[in-house]
């Protein structure tokens, strides 16, 4: 939630909200404000707003009542709000988008229930459903088609998986066994979330470099305490060996930014970024330096930023090309 | 608590909807005058004015269907105010609890993008009336996307309105110059987002990276000025522009135990000796293949082509300047 939200986009938020208290009589604050996605304080200071509004005449009668001592919610005499207000136009374009890109996964078998969500979600949604085939969402037919739908079947069997797996990041191949937890298309890419025995935790695996999966006859029921990660921050797990280097990224370098999660970004005059970057995998990092050929510099540490140089430097001895030190 | 404090204006707003969505009969304006209490704190009849017809347009673009309608249908010349309920109010739509899941589902494609507030409300107000959804019943296939590109909003709103924008757009070799564009469609194809539309400039059908465009996007004229061709297909215009060359053949080495990616995708390995492996394999772009051999430093060397020699040598190069001691 925004620190500073509008009059506007309170109101908005309290049309939605009261429907929502309606139709839960005595919902547990603060499982209200977990599932409104607001704090305590928030939900509490929405329902001493909603106590003072009501028809005309604003005698106790014409009141909206809104109760929420002991931690249960009860919300009353609120008809005229009790339905929800017709979805905006970026509401209904997300879930049409969102149902269209689902029903293009390959080897979902859900296809009934989406076409049905669809059609009622299409029929409320009246004119803005038309303008969402102007947003679209391509998932293009996987080059993994073979390995998706052997871990989907994992998945629904709750079998266990083991997989030959690449880990790009240090050019090496690994064996393990997995727990399905789930399968996610982030960026164009499939990946396998799952309890990973070799790890001991939970891992994330992009399925092109499964090099191989077979579904072993053992149950595959993760461990309580395998919880799906936010993905944002899976894409580097961060744990007590973390390093952080620095490094300063020129403008065309500046894509970085958004594809990995950076610690802290300045932005200099010349457009040039300063990021922190913290991972426990600094070959990754060295790696990331020789793709970008030239518009980023490691500032820190100093070992990693020698490593980068020499290992460039050797490569291009293959080539004859002199070092300018020579 | 001061009449101008957004919390004041959001009581006030929503005794507005209140009162209009109450009345059967459309309001006159000294009727809700007196009607709403926070309109007494009014000094005079001017900011009273003013005060309301603002308000009136903060109700519609929240998507508030206010309607204007003649006070006395023999005399026009007093407007009256209403909100319709069947208007204002969702539809009742009851949803099977498989299509409650797989709507869940769709909101998250947007969990980690721009639209993620969207989603969470149009859910909320789905289920307003559905207590308890049944998530577990759907196995975990979840497409996300991303909208890091920070030219989608305002790209997007110009596509839904069919409004032309004007924006400044780097090729891929770096130049930037300034286009006119009337938008037809976004997609996420390959994990990135395009615009497609009539160019101006060009006077064709062309396709647009978003994250290309350089600062801010400007709408030109007015909405709805356009028809978007009923044949356009996006993805189309955007695979013909994402040229996919023919595969060319390269020649590589890689070191003992390196470069398993490339490996994978070869067509023929030989042993050169104990240190290197010998690979032919395809690429179709040489400069995105130089990205990805240039990862791997001085553990892969190119043989042949020239041009992804260059490619490599030009990247490794910038590599080891950037990095020398400062």
């Amino acid at each position: 939630m925004a620190v500073l939200e509008s009059a506007t986009a309170r109101l908005s938020r309290l049309l939605t909200m009261v429907p929502w208290l309606v139709n839960r009589q005595g919902i547990d604050i603060d499982r209200a404000a977990a599932e409104l996605n607001v704090s305590r304080a928030q939900i509490e200071a929405d329902l001493n707003l909603l106590f003072v509004c009501g028809t005309p005449g604003h005698l106790p009668d014409d009141l909206i009542e809104a109760e929420w001592e002991e931690g249960r919610v009860f919300l009353r005499n609120a008809d005229t709000i009790s339905r929800p207000l017709r979805l905006g136009r970026d509401e209904a374009m997300a879930l049409i988008v969102g149902l269209r890109a689902l029903a293009a996964v390959p080897g979902l078998e859900e296809h009934e229930a989406i076409d049905r969500a669809l059609a009622k979600l299409t029929e409320a949604a009246g004119e803005s459903a038309g303008q969402s085939d102007r947003v679209r969402v391509a998932l293009e037919e996987p080059t993994v088609r073979e390995t998706l739908e052997t871990l989907r079947s994992a998945l629904s069997r709750r079998r266990r998986v083991h997989l030959r797996y690449l880990v790009a990041s240090r050019d090496e191949a690994t064996e393990r066994d997995v727990d399905p937890m789930r399968l996610v298309n982030m960026t164009s890419h499939w990946y396998l979330e799952g309890w990973c025995h070799r790890a001991e935790d939970v891992r994330l695996f992009r399925l092109d470099r499964i090099e191989e999966a077979s579904v072993l006859d053992r149950d595959g029921t993760p461990p309580a305490q395998a919880q799906p990660r936010d993905l944002e921050s899976t894409m580097f797990t961060h744990g007590p060996d973390d390093r952080t280097a620095t490094l300063r990224l020129q403008p065309e370098a500046a894509w970085v930014v958004d594809y990995y999660p950076v610690e802290q970004v300045e932005r200099a005059d010349d457009g040039a970024l300063t990021v922190q970057i913290r991972t426990a995998d600094i070959a990754w990092l060295r790696r990331l330096v020789w793709r970008l050929g030239g518009s980023a510099r490691v500032v820190a540490p100093e070992s990693m930023r020698r490593e980068v140089a020499r290992g460039a430097s050797d490569a291009l001895g293959y080539y004859g090309r002199k070092s300018p030190t020579d | 608590m001061s009449s101008s404090s957004p919390a004041a204006k959001t009581e006030r707003l929503l005794n507005l909807v209140i009162c209009l969505l109450y009345t059967r009969q459309p309001l006159s304006k000294q009727r809700i005058r007196d009607a709403v209490p926070q309109y007494g704190q009014a000094t005079s009849d001017e900011s009273f004015d003013r005060m309301f017809e603002r308000d009136k347009d903060e109700l519609r673009d929240l998507g508030i269907p206010l309607r204007t309608e003649p006070l006395d249908p023999y005399f026009d010349d007093e407007p009256g105010y209403r909100i319709d309920r069947r208007e204002y109010a969702l539809p009742e739509i009851a949803f099977e609890q498989d299509e409650l899941a797989v709507l869940g589902l769709a909101s998250r494609t947007w969990q980690q993008a721009s639209l993620a507030g969207a989603a969470a409300t149009a859910m909320r107000k789905l289920e307003a009336a559905d207590v308890e959804r049944d998530t577990g019943s759907i196995v975990g296939l979840e497409p996300r996307v991303r909208t890091s590109e920070p030219a989608f909003g305002p790209v997007k709103d110009a596509v839904l309105k069919r409004q032309a924008i004007t924006f400044s757009y780097r090729k891929a070799g770096g130049d930037a110059s300034t286009r006119h564009l009337q938008p037809w469609a976004v997609t996420n194809w390959h994990g990135r987002w395009y615009v497609t539309g009539y160019d101006q400039d060009r006077a064709a059908s062309r396709a647009f990276r978003l994250g290309r465009i350089d600062g801010r996007v400007r709408t030109q004229g007015r909405s709805d000025a356009y028809d978007i061709p009923a044949d356009h297909d996006p993805v189309q215009q955007i695979a013909g522009t994402e040229v996919e060359r023919e595969p060319q053949p390269a020649v590589l080495r890689v070191r003992a135990g390196a470069g398993n990616a490339l490996r994978r995708r070869a067509r023929t390995r030989s042993e050169v000796d104990d240190d290197w492996s010998q690979l032919d394999v395809d690429f179709a772009d040489a400069e995105m293949f130089a990205d990805e051999i240039a990862e791997f430093g001085p553990a892969v060397r190119v043989i042949d082509p020239p041009e992804l020699i260059d490619a490599v040598v030009r990247r490794l190069t910038g590599a080891r300047d950037q990095n020398l001691e400062a």
